[in-house]
């Protein structure tokens, strides 16, 4: 049996990094609280961007647009939002495990745009071609950084360096659930058969300018809505799947603790006994 | 709808509403020259350009810098998706007529390598946020 002190020193241990787990607990549910409001507060926005390129692409039908059909390279762009810190659990490996696992994705054609360090770090050491890196923009997601990150894939698409555009994400469900995510973003599939609710609405929509003329401009702009939202539902679920992980390992420390706490006073028990035993062994031989 | 005078007038941003309301008329600037938008327009949707925007509503008279996105105009609702969107007082004077003056210079040296078209949108923006505030 381990000696009390050592069994003293390793509670104290696991108290004291029971206590960080904690803090970094309450820390990240702040942080979720902002996160989720921030989700909230864009997605109004996105339903309607959304709707109206839906809207659009119901009308315009099968157009040969050059961001409707694939590009003429066979290179895929995937932008795979990450955090830049660790200690959230799955979170990370779960969107990088979306591409890996991927039979679709050919390592040899893949071009990772990463938005985070954590996803770069895996995906760097798999042997993934890494083209840009952007830790800082996860941090405080901003539009106009999404923005700027759509235009330079738009432009090597239109450039025919790549063919294909992936998002990988974890989409925030809820507080509890959140689920990775790969989503193609060009060229743009419309699901055909989804506009059918509101095709009274969208029959009689007009478009100035014409409609092949409002996809040139609205296209850039949903890639850059897509991207944004992501970023905002992956803050989100970061700050939900990191309260998890550290709820969890507070009450697995708590577990250790009350485990311990029985050890040593077993340990301690045992001692006196053996104490008491020798003292009376030691009179009864004087006497 | 209390009467037909006035319609529903929404402006979203990515990061925030940027005005809910019932409006009288809402004036702005498309890639097809100026609109006003009366009550019982027909379906249109249109694409912002930068210029600025007027809203008339009953109590008086708004005015806002919109500098790109688009709008989907309904007969009894409008709903404007803005990338960039200002009120007046979130402008700051000096930091447009900085811009002003840079994007004049660009456009006057024509230097090789400049992005033209990329330089009369920011003196369009940098315009347009001047007018506001004026």
């Amino acid at each position: 049996m381990a000696s009390m002190r050592d069994i003293k020193r390793r509670k104290s241990s696991i108290q004291s990094t029971q206590q960080i787990t904690k803090a970094m607990k309450l820390v990240s549910t702040v942080k979720l609280q902002r996160a989720r409001a921030n989700a909230e507060r864009s997605q109004s926005y996105f339903k309607c961007m959304y709707d109206t390129v839906g809207s659009i692409l119901s009308r315009v039908g099968h157009v040969e647009h050059k961001y409707l059909l694939p590009g003429a390279s066979e290179k895929k762009a995937v932008i795979v939002i990450t955090s830049n810190r660790g200690l959230a659990g799955g979170y990370n490996s779960n969107v990088v495990k979306l591409i890996t696992r991927n039979e679709e994705l050919c390592k040899e054609d893949l071009q990772i745009y990463a938005v985070g360090n954590k996803g770069r770090e895996m995906l760097n050491r798999s042997g993934y071609e890494i083209k840009e890196t952007l830790p800082e923009i996860i941090e405080e997601p901003a539009y106009a950084d999404a923005m700027l990150l759509a235009n330079r894939l738009l432009k090597s698409f239109e450039e025919g360096e790549i063919g294909e555009i992936y998002l990988a994400y974890t989409s925030f469900k809820n507080t509890v659930n959140h689920v990775p995510t790969l989503l193609k973003l060009l060229p743009v599939e419309y699901d055909a058969e989804n506009p059918a609710e509101d095709s009274s609405q969208s029959a009689i929509m007009n478009f100035e300018p014409e409609d092949v003329e409002a996809l040139d401009m609205i296209v850039p702009k949903y890639i850059a809505s897509l991207i944004y939202g992501a970023m905002v539902e992956a803050v989100a679920s970061e700050n939900g799947a990191r309260m998890q992980a550290m709820d969890n390992a507070t009450s697995n420390a708590e577990e250790m603790i009350s485990d311990l706490a029985l050890k040593y006073n077993r340990a301690r028990q045992g001692s006196i006994t053996q104490e008491l035993t020798e003292i009376i062994a030691g009179a009864e031989a004087l006497g | 709808m209390a009467d037909n005078n006035s319609f529903q007038l929404r402006i979203i941003t990515p990061d925030r509403v940027f005005y809910e309301g019932e409006v009288d008329m809402v004036e702005f600037n498309t890639t097809e020259g100026q609109v006003g938008i009366l009550p019982g327009h027909i379906p249109l949707t249109v694409i912002v350009k930068p210029g600025i925007l007027h809203i008339s509503e009953a109590q008086g008279e708004k005015q806002a810098a919109l500098h790109s996105g688009f709008a989907e105009i309904l007969p009894d609702k409008i709903t404007i998706l803005a990338e960039i969107i200002e009120w007046p007082e979130e402008i700051d004077e000096h930091r447009a007529e900085a811009a002003m003056e840079r994007a004049q210079e660009r456009l006057r040296l024509k230097e090789a390598g400049t992005d033209i078209v990329r330089a009369e949108i920011a003196l369009q923006k940098a315009i347009t946020r001047i007018q506001v505030l004026r």
